[in-house]
C-alpha cells in the first residue's frame, strides 16, 4: 500500500493461511514478502536457503501443492491456501531415502545448495519423468551446486531411483 | 604408541551430513536474535570519482527504518591502515567501507540502510539518493599493460619468482624447436552458493557475538578488534558451517565492518547479507595476460622456457599470486626466466580463488606443452616424460615426494590415453569431432602451525576441536577418523567441534593446507591424552601395563593394549577411575618443520586426461570424459577426498569453458553480475569424472603423512580440456573461457 506521501507503510499486512510442513498456519505477510522470506525470517525454517533470490541457483526449492517452486519468486501472498513442504517437513525421525542416499554418496560438500537439491530429488522421483542418468542430469540442471557434487548427486537420485523401480516391481 | 587404521584410510560418510541434509546445519545469515535488524548495502553506481551528496530523507520517513549509515555519520574506527590489515591482507591499504567520499570500484558500498525487517531494509534503501561526480574508469588490462611494474613489497606467504637460471633467451635463440604465445585468463568470480552474510548478537555491554561466512574465525577476531578496538574477550566468532567459499572467505568482507559499525552504534543485534549482484563487489581471480616462449631440440627436450605474466589488481592494494613459478620446477629445463608484473585498475583488489595463480599460470605452460608436441610430433604425455623434473629446479631442492610418473601411467591407462589418434580432427562420432588432452597439475603442499584439542570421556566418548573451518572439505569428519583411531573410539562417538574462536587457534582453511595442519594438531592432543591414560593404567594395583611404554601400547575398542599381546590390556574406563577423573583432556599445537621447508620443495601433482565432443556448426563443446589421478601422500577419506577432487574437476570445467566476469570498461563495471549471465557448470554439463589417487609415501610435509587436496583437482583441467579442444578442431584457442563464440570464430 502507498500513502499519500509515496511510502510503503509498514503495517498494511493481509492474512493469509498455508499449511507448512502438515501444519496450518494462520499468517499476516507484508504484500512484498516473499515465501522464501516468510519461511527464512518470520517462521525460522532456515533451512531453504537464499543464493540468488531471482529464481536462478534453486538453493530455494520448495514442493508447493506437489510441484517444485523457487521460494524466492512465489510471493507469500499468492499462495494462500497452499501445502508447502520444506527440507525440515520431509522426515521425521529417520532421514528420507533421498537424504539417506545423498549422505551415503556425498552429494553434497557445503550443504547450501543440499536443501534446494533434494527437494527437487524427491519432487523429481515423484513425478516419474527422469529414468536415465542422462535425464537426471537435465531435470536436476536447476539446481546449482557450486562445490560441483554434481556426479555424486546423480549417483545418489539413481540409487534411489533403483530402489524405489525394484520396490515397485517387487509389489506387481 | 601404534595407532589402527580402522577409521583412516577408508569412505567415511560426512559427520555433518544428516544436519546438511535436514536443513538444521546454521550458516552466517541463519542465527536468531530478539532484538534483530537488518541492515541492506546500497552499492555505488558508478566505478571512480566521489561522491557529492547522499538524501537519506525519504529512507528515514519510512516507519521501521532504524538509522542510515553513510560516510558522513559513520561510527568512528581505527586511524591507521595497519589496523585494517586481515592475516592474508596483501600489501597497501586495505578497502575501508563508508571511509570517505571517494568511489575507487563498481559497485562500491555507500550506505547501510538498517530496519525492523529485511524487506523494510531493502525497501529503504531502493529511496537512497546519492550524487556523484563521476571521472573515466581504467579497467581494461590490456591498455594497463605497458605501465605494469613488478609489485615493490612482496606479499607475504607468496614467493616471487625465482631468480633466471641459465640464458633463457639465448637458448630460445639457438633451439631448433620454438614457439612463443599469448594467453589470457580471464575475471573469474568465487560465487559460492551461500551468499556472504554476518549476524551480530549484541550480547549487552559491548559484548559482541560475530557469525561470519569466514575461512577461519580468527581472522573475523583479529580484524573486528583491530579495527573497533575491542577485547578478544569480547568478540566471540561462531561460524560452524560455511556455504563454500573458495577463497572468497579468506579475508574479513565489508558485510562484517558493517554490520558490526551498526551493532556498536544501534547497541542491537543486526545481519547484513549481500545480494547475489553485490557478490560481484568482492574479490575475484584477476584477468592475466600471459607470454610463454619455449624452446626445444627435435627430441623434444626442453632448452629454454620464458613465462612472463601481467595481473590486474586494484588501486589501493598490490594483490599477488604464484602464477609464472610453476614453470620453474614442473619440467627439467636449463635456461629458465619468469616474470610477473602487477597493473592497477578501478576495480576491487582480486583474491585468492581455489588454486590461486596455478589454475592461471598452469594452464598457459600446459597449452604450451602441447604446443611443442604438435611441433615436434611427440605424443603429449611422451613429451612432459622426457622434460620430467628430478628436482625443484626452480628452488634448487629435492621433492619431499613427487609420484607424478604414477599418476602419468595410471590416468593414461584409466583413460585409454594409447588408444589416440594424433592428428587433430581424426576422431570423430556422427555430427562430433571428438579430442582427447591431457595436461600436468601442480600445487604447494603446506603444513601450518595449528593447535587442537582432545577430550575423552569416561563414557568412551572423544571430542576433537580447533578453530579452523570445513567449507565443505570435510574436515569434520577426517579429524574425528584420526581422532578414533589414535584413542581407539568408534567413529559414530566421537565428535568435532570447528569454528568457534573459543576453540584453539587453527589457521584459516585455505590452500590445501587444513588436514596436513590441524590434522597433526589432533592427532598430537590424542597423544597426549593418550600418555596421560597409560600413566593411569600403569598406576592401578598389579597393573598389567606397569611397565608399558607408551610406544608398546594400541588403543583400541576403549581398552589400552600391549601391542605384541592384545589379551594384555585395561580398560580407559578403569585408567580414568584410577586416576580420579572422568574426563581426559590436552590441547596440543604442530608445527611445520623449518629444516623441512629449507631443504625440501613439497608439492602435490596431478595428470588429467579430458575427452571433449564439439558439435562444430554450433560451438558447443561437452566434456564426457575426464580422469584425474593425484599424488597427494596419504589419504585420510577416500569418499570426501574423491569429492574434493571432483569438485576441483568441476571448477576447472567452468574455468575451461563457461566462466568470465565481463567488463564493460566505459562504465568500469561486471556487467553479467548473477546466475543467468555468468555461467557456472550446472548437472548437465558434467559427464563422467573418475578420480585416481596414486600411492605416494610422503614423511616430510607433515606428520601425517598428508599432503592437502583443496586445489589439486582444479589445475590442469582447463589445459587439458583445452589441448582437447585443440585435438578435435584443430583450432588453437589460447584464451579461457573458450566459450562457442571462439570454436566457430
Amino acid at each position: 500500500m502507498l500513502s499519500e506521501s509515496g511510502t510503503r507503510d509498514a503495517g498494511d499486512r493481509i492474512a493469509i493461511t498455508l499449511t507448512i510442513n502438515g501444519q496450518r498456519r494462520q499468517l499476516q505477510v507484508a504484500p512484498w514478502t516473499s515465501l522464501l522470506d516468510l519461511l527464512r525470517e518470520d517462521l525460522d525454517l532456515t533451512g531453504t536457503k537464499k543464493g540468488c533470490d531471482h529464481g536462478q541457483c534453486g538453493a530455494c526449492t520448495v514442493i508447493v501443492d506437489g510441484r517444485r517452486v523457487n521460494a524466492c519468486l512465489a510471493l507469500a501472498v499468492m499462495k494462500d491456501g497452499a501445502s508447502v513442504t520444506t527440507i525440515e517437513g520431509l522426515s521425521t525421525g529417520a532421514l528420507h531415502p533421498v537424504q539417506a542416499a545423498f549422505v551415503e554418496h556425498d552429494a553434497f560438500q557445503c550443504g547450501y545448495c543440499t536443501p534446494g537439491q533434494i527437494m527437487s530429488a524427491v519432487a523429481l522421483i515423484e513425478e516419474g519423468r527422469a529414468r536415465t542418468r542422462e535425464e537426471i542430469r537435465e531435470y536436476m540442471s536447476g539446481n546449482l551446486c557450486r562445490c560441483g557434487a554434481y556426479t555424486n548427486i546423480v549417483d545418489a537420485v539413481e540409487s534411489v531411483l533403483n530402489g524405489s523401480s525394484a520396490r515397485r516391481e517387487a509389489a506387481e | 604408541m601404534a595407532t589402527t587404521n580402522l577409521h583412516v584410510g577408508t569412505a567415511q560418510s560426512r559427520l555433518d551430513g544428516p544436519a546438511k541434509v535436514t536443513g538444521t546445519a546454521k550458516y552466517a545469515a541463519e542465527f536468531k536474535a530478539a532484538d534483530l535488524a537488518y541492515g541492506v548495502v546500497v552499492s555505488s553506481a558508478i566505478t571512480r570519482g566521489r561522491i557529492s551528496a547522499i538524501d537519506a530523507a525519504a529512507a528515514l520517513a519510512v516507519p521501521g527504518v532504524i538509522q542510515v549509515f553513510t560516510h558522513e555519520n559513520r561510527p568512528r574506527t581505527a586511524w591507521l591502515d595497519y589496523n585494517y590489515r586481515d592475516q592474508v591482507a596483501p600489501p597497501g591499504s586495505p578497502f575501508r567501507a563508508l571511509h570517505g567520499p571517494e568511489i575507487s570500484f563498481g559497485g562500491q558500498p555507500v550506505a547501510l540502510v538498517v530496519a525492523e525487517s529485511f524487506d523494510l531494509a531493502r525497501h529503504g534503501a531502493s529511496l537512497i539518493r546519492v550524487t556523484y561526480e563521476e571521472e573515466v574508469p581504467n579497467t581494461d588490462l590490456a591498455k594497463n599493460r605497458e605501465a605494469a611494474y613488478v609489485p615493490p613489497k612482496k606479499r607475504s606467504g607468496i614467493k616471487p619468482p625465482p631468480d633466471p637460471r641459465g640464458d633463457a633467451e639465448g637458448a630460445l635463440a639457438a633451439a631448433p624447436i620454438t614457439l612463443r604465445h599469448e594467453y589470457k585468463q580471464a575475471v573469474e568470480h568465487h560465487n559460492p552458493m551461500e551468499p556472504h552474510a554476518t549476524t551480530v548478537v549484541w550480547e549487552g555491554e559491548g559484548k559482541l557475538t560475530i557469525h561470519d561466512k569466514i575461512q577461519g574465525v580468527n581472522n573475523t577476531q583479529g580484524y573486528v578488534c583491530s579495527v573497533f578496538n575491542l577485547k578478544p574477550d569480547d568478540v566471540r566468532v561462531i561460524s560452524p558451517y560455511v556455504g563454500g567459499a573458495f577463497g572468497s572467505g579468506l579475508r574479513p568482507q565489508y558485510q562484517l565492518f558493517l554490520a558490526v559499525s551498526a551493532a556498536l552504534d544501534l547497541k542491537r543485534s543486526v545481519r547484513v547479507v549481500l545480494s547475489r549482484d553485490q557478490m560481484f563487489t568482492l574479490g575475484y581471480r584477476p584477468e592475466t595476460i600471459q607470454t610463454v616462449a619455449l624452446g626445444a631440440d627435435e627430441d623434444g627436450r626442453l632448452q629454454a622456457l620464458l613465462h612472463e605474466a601481467v595481473a590486474g589488481t586494484s588501486t589501493f592494494e598490490d594483490y599477488q599470486e604464484s602464477v609464472v613459478n610453476w614453470s620453474g620446477l614442473l619440467y627439467h629445463c636449463p635456461n629458465v626466466t619468469l616474470g610477473y608484473k602487477l597493473a592497477k585498475l578501478d576495480t576491487y583488489t582480486p583474491a585468492d580463488m581455489r588454486a590461486p595463480g596455478a589454475v592461471t599460470g598452469v594452464f598457459a605452460l600446459e597449452v604450451a606443452m602441447d604446443e611443442l608436441a604438435c611441433a615436434t610430433g611427440i605424443d603429449p604425455l611422451e613429451l612432459r616424460l622426457r622434460n620430467y623434473a628430478e628436482r625443484d629446479e626452480g628452488e634448487n631442492k629435492d621433492f619431499t615426494s613427487k609420484a607424478l610418473r604414477a599418476c602419468y601411467a595410471e590416468g593414461a591407462a584409466r583413460f585409454g590415453w594409447a588408444r589416440r589418434t594424433a592428428e587433430p580432427r581424426s576422431m570423430r562420432e556422427g555430427r562430433e569431432l571428438i579430442g582427447w588432452g591431457m595436461a600436468t597439475g601442480v600445487w604447494e603442499a603446506f603444513m601450518m602451525k595449528s593447535s587442537a584439542r582432545a577430550r575423552l570421556s569416561i563414557d568412551g566418548s572423544l571430542e576433537v576441536a580447533c578453530s579452523t573451518a570445513d567449507l565443505g572439505t570435510g574436515t569434520y569428519t577426517i579429524l574425528a577418523q584420526i581422532g578414533a583411531d589414535a584413542l581407539g573410539v568408534p567413529i559414530g562417538r566421537v565428535r568435532t567441534q570447528l569454528g568457534d574462536t573459543a576453540l584453539p587457534e587453527a589457521p584459516l582453511a585455505g590452500g590445501s593446507w587444513t588436514a596436513a595442519s590441524s590434522g597433526a594438531a589432533v592427532e598430537l592432543a590424542c597423544r597426549a591424552v593418550s600418555e596421560q591414560l597409560l600413566a593411569f593404567a600403569r598406576r592401578i594395583d598389579e597393573s598389567p601395563l606397569a611397565n608399558a611404554d607408551l610406544a608398546h601400547v594400541t588403543f583400541v575398542d576403549g581398552e589400552i593394549r600391549l601391542a605384541s599381546d592384545p589379551s594384555v590390556r585395561v580398560a580407559v574406563a578403569d585408567a580414568m577411575h584410577a586416576g580420579g577423573v572422568e574426563t581426559v583432556e590436552a590441547t596440543e599445537t604442530a608445527k611445520p618443520s623449518l629444516l623441512t621447508s629449507l631443504r625440501y620443495a613439497a608439492y602435490t601433482h596431478s595428470a588429467v586426461f579430458a575427452e571433449v565432443r564439439i558439435d562444430e556448426e554450433l560451438g558447443v563443446v561437452r566434456v564426457t570424459r575426464v580422469v584425474s589421478a593425484v599424488a597427494a601422500g596419504k589419504i585420510l577419506n577416500l569418499k570426501t577426498a574423491r569429492s574434493q577432487i571432483l569438485g576441483g574437476v568441476v571448477m576447472g570445467i567452468g574455468a575451461a569453458l563457461e566462466e568470465e566476469s565481463m567488463l564493460d570498461h566505459n562504465v568500469g563495471r561486471f556487467m553479467n553480475h548473477n546466475f543467468g549471465e555468468y555461467h557456472v557448470p550446472v548437472n548437465a554439463d558434467i559427464h563422467d569424472i573418475e578420480v585416481i589417487f596414486v600411492d605416494e609415501h610422503d614423511d616430510k610435509v607433515s606428520p601425517i603423512g598428508v599432503k592437502g587436496l583443496g586445489e589439486i583437482g582444479i589445475v590442469g583441467t582447463a589445459a587439458a580440456i583445452a589441448n582437447a579442444v585443440h585435438h578435435a578442431t584443430g583450432k588453437r584457442i589460447r584464451e579461457i573461457p573458450i566459450t562457442l563464440d571462439k570454436i566457430i570464430a
